[in-house]
């Protein structure tokens, strides 16, 4: 593994690129059909059949072998570190996850020291960024002041100064008044507010799914209800005041049925899953096994089918990694004093992938919820194999098998869910606005 | 009536009895209190704005004084602190030979646990004439006038109305733009708690402007676009092509209770400075009720520019005060 990011390879991608001999899927207008595409000054310049090798004057030439050429993943959910807790992940290095991992932008969480409630601090992510990640980097502010849900952040400020969306973090806004005064105001700016479900009085010391599991386990259980109740409020304040609003993960069927009723209501309402709740179930915990702790909860299989039959009617929009990168110091403790949170940026890939070859969920839709639909929902230009579309792309190898081993991944910290896992299907290659930045192997 | 002006106000019909505005001002104010705009046609509106520009030449004299009230006793009853509609007030009436009596909060039995009812009840044992009242609570006022028997003027209650603001801002725009039909009208900021946004929406819709709000979404209102306005949450969007500019003010609790985040972020968005006020028409006034915060919800320099007639509002507050009074004391009951 490698990644190509010194001068002499951004000079030499000013000579435009084409990828022949390519299976082209584009999730937003339906497209799947062999052929080329041109990449000039770090756009999509055409594409399709007449696109093959030595079609373009004057450019470099890359052949796909018949491989899949999609565009890059966005990643709505990444937990950088930076500032502040950059032991566990900076945005370099996030960023060289996901550039293996085929995503080629990445909205990183204000859950950082100080929390990204300032447009001083918006300003220092996109700067960092431009300086040291080697794919797209979005901040997501804080909706209410340090995060503490008592006091509205300068969300106009914010939003002008770069912030793509707006979120409380790892908690639920618990004040419904202020949770309104947000929607409506942050319609005014067209600002998507994405959020946790977590009812904490309902959560309190719990540290996994409540249920026969939990019990067994003598752990402390979470109902999903904790979780549904929110949904619920905030599909009511949603009707209220028209702002985007958009679920940052679901984990139970109960609550993919209030996001269909909202939808079937025609809100404002869309909502995401992790790959985590679409891969994994509470059983997986097995002996106290800390990497699969998370919030929200791994759930039961009952509810991983509902999620991943959600996925595949579209009720589900997003899917995201939630990359959380924890250090031993956070892991290796009692599964109830253990941090939650698991890496997720290099394996959201090949995870999703299983579904599509264990015919749960098309490629269509998969690429769908990790591309084209984020795109949309934050008004990015990305996603999308078009003329004219940035050249975020993602050459993907879908058959290859791999096995996860943590010391090999990018990402500072190694608390993967996936370890040892066989996965088929993965990155070859990720291009950002043209550029190579990852190849496999 | 009241529903003829309502659809007056929603610019549904032309209200019919604007011909009666040719009429002598003096025969058109049938009331015995102003407790609101709403309820008034657009003849005894003109009328009171016609009798408010005599007062303000009188206001202008050396000699500024008249004997319509001589021997009569005004009672100003302010719940709520006030500066410049108090003392407009008590300067209107002793003008007009009143006397005057000013009570406030601080001095009043309301601390001492009476309620409303019964401090009207014994104000009007002192058998004033006029009643001036200011309280925090909506429908106050007009709960108070039921009790007295003496002639009550609004001086704003809660936030629901406080019609000499809105005549005086009327007024005001008249002397400059000669009408005040067809004219774009923008009122800026926290509408949801203003009475004085109430009141002009009101007024300026029965003369027959058009008026426009605007404000972050937090502060507009449920349903404000039922009141005849046209509503907008930029200012950029909102202020192009306007004739007047109306900025309220904003106040300190309502980021105490997160309906906007900041100050900052308000008066960027919100306040008025050059490159908003530039979307206006060229000879736009810019308004303000007073008392401003500026840097908050006015530029500084903009507050004192040429067309602000900020200065000149205060002015004719104690012109329309003396109409006011001028109007009611025709039919105060022991004439």
């Amino acid at each position: 593994m490698n990644t190509m990011q010194d001068e002499h390879d951004h000079r030499r991608q000013h000579r435009p690129l084409t990828l022949v001999n390519a299976r082209l899927i584009d999730p937003a207008t339906g497209l799947d059909a062999f052929g080329g595409l041109l990449i000039e000054n770090g756009v999509i310049a055409d594409l399709g059949m007449h696109i093959m090798d030595g079609s373009v004057e004057g450019a470099e030439s890359l052949d796909c072998g018949g491989r899949t050429v999609a565009p890059g993943l966005i990643d709505m959910m990444v937990f950088a570190g930076e500032p502040g807790h950059e032991h566990r992940e900076t945005l370099a290095t996030a960023s060289r996850a996901a550039a293996a991992g085929g995503v080629t932008t990445m909205l990183v969480m204000p859950n950082t020291d100080p929390v990204i409630d300032d447009v001083a601090l918006v300003d220092f992510i996109l700067r960092r960024a431009r300086d040291t990640a080697l794919v797209q980097v979005h901040p997501m502010a804080a909706m209410t002041r340090d995060l503490k849900g008592e006091e509205m952040a300068e969300i106009g400020l914010l939003r002008e100064a770069g912030a793509i969306a707006f979120t409380n973090g790892k908690t639920s806004v618990a004040d419904a008044k202020l949770m309104r005064n947000v929607l409506s105001y942050a319609k005014d700016y067209d600002a998507l507010v994405v959020h946790h479900l977590e009812d904490a009085s309902l959560t309190q010391d719990g540290v996994m799914n409540e249920g026969e599991v939990a019990t067994r386990l003598g752990l402390r259980g979470i109902p999903s209800a904790a979780e549904t109740i929110v949904l619920e409020r905030d599909i009511r304040l949603v009707e209220l005041t028209g702002g985007r609003y958009h679920a940052g993960q679901i984990s139970c069927r109960a609550s993919l049925d209030v996001i269909r009723a909202a939808k079937a209501h025609g809100l404002p309402v869309t909502c995401g899953v992790s790959i985590n709740h679409l891969t994994l179930n509470e059983n997986d915990i097995g002996p106290y096994r800390t990497f699969f702790k998370m919030k929200p909860p791994l759930r039961t299989e009952e509810d991983r089918r509902a999620m991943v039959e959600g996925v595949a009617n579209g009720d589900i929009d997003v899917i995201v990694s939630a990359h959380d990168p924890r250090g031993a110091e956070g892991k290796r403790r009692p599964f109830a004093e253990a941090n939650d949170g698991a890496v997720g940026l290099e394996t959201l890939l090949g995870a999703a992938l299983r579904l599509y070859h264990n015919g749960e969920v098309t490629l269509h839709r998969l690429l769908e919820a990790m591309s084209a639909n984020p795109a949309r929902l934050l008004g990015l230009g990305g996603g999308r194999l078009a003329k004219g579309a940035p050249a975020d792309l993602v050459l993907i190898d879908l058959e290859m098998p791999w096995t996860v081993e943590p010391e090999q991944l990018c990402s500072k910290s190694k608390n993967t869910p996936f370890d040892g896992a066989r996965l088929e299907g993965r990155a070859l290659v990720t291009f950002v606005a043209g550029r190579p930045v990852y190849h496999y192997g | 009536m009241r529903a003829c002006l309502m659809l007056a106000a929603r610019g549904l019909i032309q209200c019919p009895l604007m011909s009666i505005a040719a009429e002598a001002p003096t025969a058109s104010f049938p009331h015995r209190h102003l407790l609101g705009i709403e309820g008034l046609s657009r003849a005894e509106i003109t009328a009171l704005l016609d009798l408010s520009e005599d007062a303000a030449k009188l206001g202008r004299q050396v000699n500024k004084k008249r004997d319509d009230l001589r021997g009569r006793t005004l009672i100003n009853l302010f719940f709520e602190a006030s500066t410049r509609t108090q003392s407009s007030f008590e300067l209107a009436g002793k003008r007009l030979g009143a006397d005057v009596m000013n009570m406030s909060i601080p001095t009043s039995s309301v601390k001492k646990g009476e309620t409303l009812i019964d401090t009207a009840v014994t104000l009007n044992a002192m058998r004033p004439d006029l009643l001036v009242v200011r309280h925090h609570a909506a429908g106050a006022v007009e709960l108070l006038s039921q009790k007295v028997d003496c002639s009550v003027i609004n001086a704003g209650d809660g936030s629901h109305e406080h019609p000499t603001q809105a005549l005086l801002d009327a007024l005001t725009i008249r002397r400059h733009k000669t009408r005040i039909e067809g004219l774009i009208v923008a009122i800026c900021g926290d509408i949801l708690h203003s009475r004085v946004a109430r009141s002009n929406i009101l007024l300026l819709n029965t003369l027959g402007a058009r008026v426009r709000v605007i404000a972050p979404s937090t502060l507009l209102g449920a349903g404000i676009e039922r009141l005849g306005v046209e509503v907008y949450t930029s200012m950029q969007e909102g202020l192009k092509d306007v004739d007047v500019v109306m900025m309220l003010r904003l106040q300190r609790e309502r980021m105490v209770s997160s309906l906007i985040p900041s100050q900052r972020e308000y008066f960027h968005f919100y306040g008025l400075d050059y490159d908003k006020l530039a979307r206006a028409k060229p000879d736009a006034l810019i308004m303000h009720p007073g008392p401003m915060n500026r840097g908050v919800e006015i530029d500084s320099n903009v507050a004192d520019d040429p067309r602000s007639v900020i200065r000149e509002q205060v002015e004719m507050g104690v012109a329309v005060r003396i109409a006011v009074l001028q109007a009611l004391a025709r039919h105060l009951p022991n004439q």
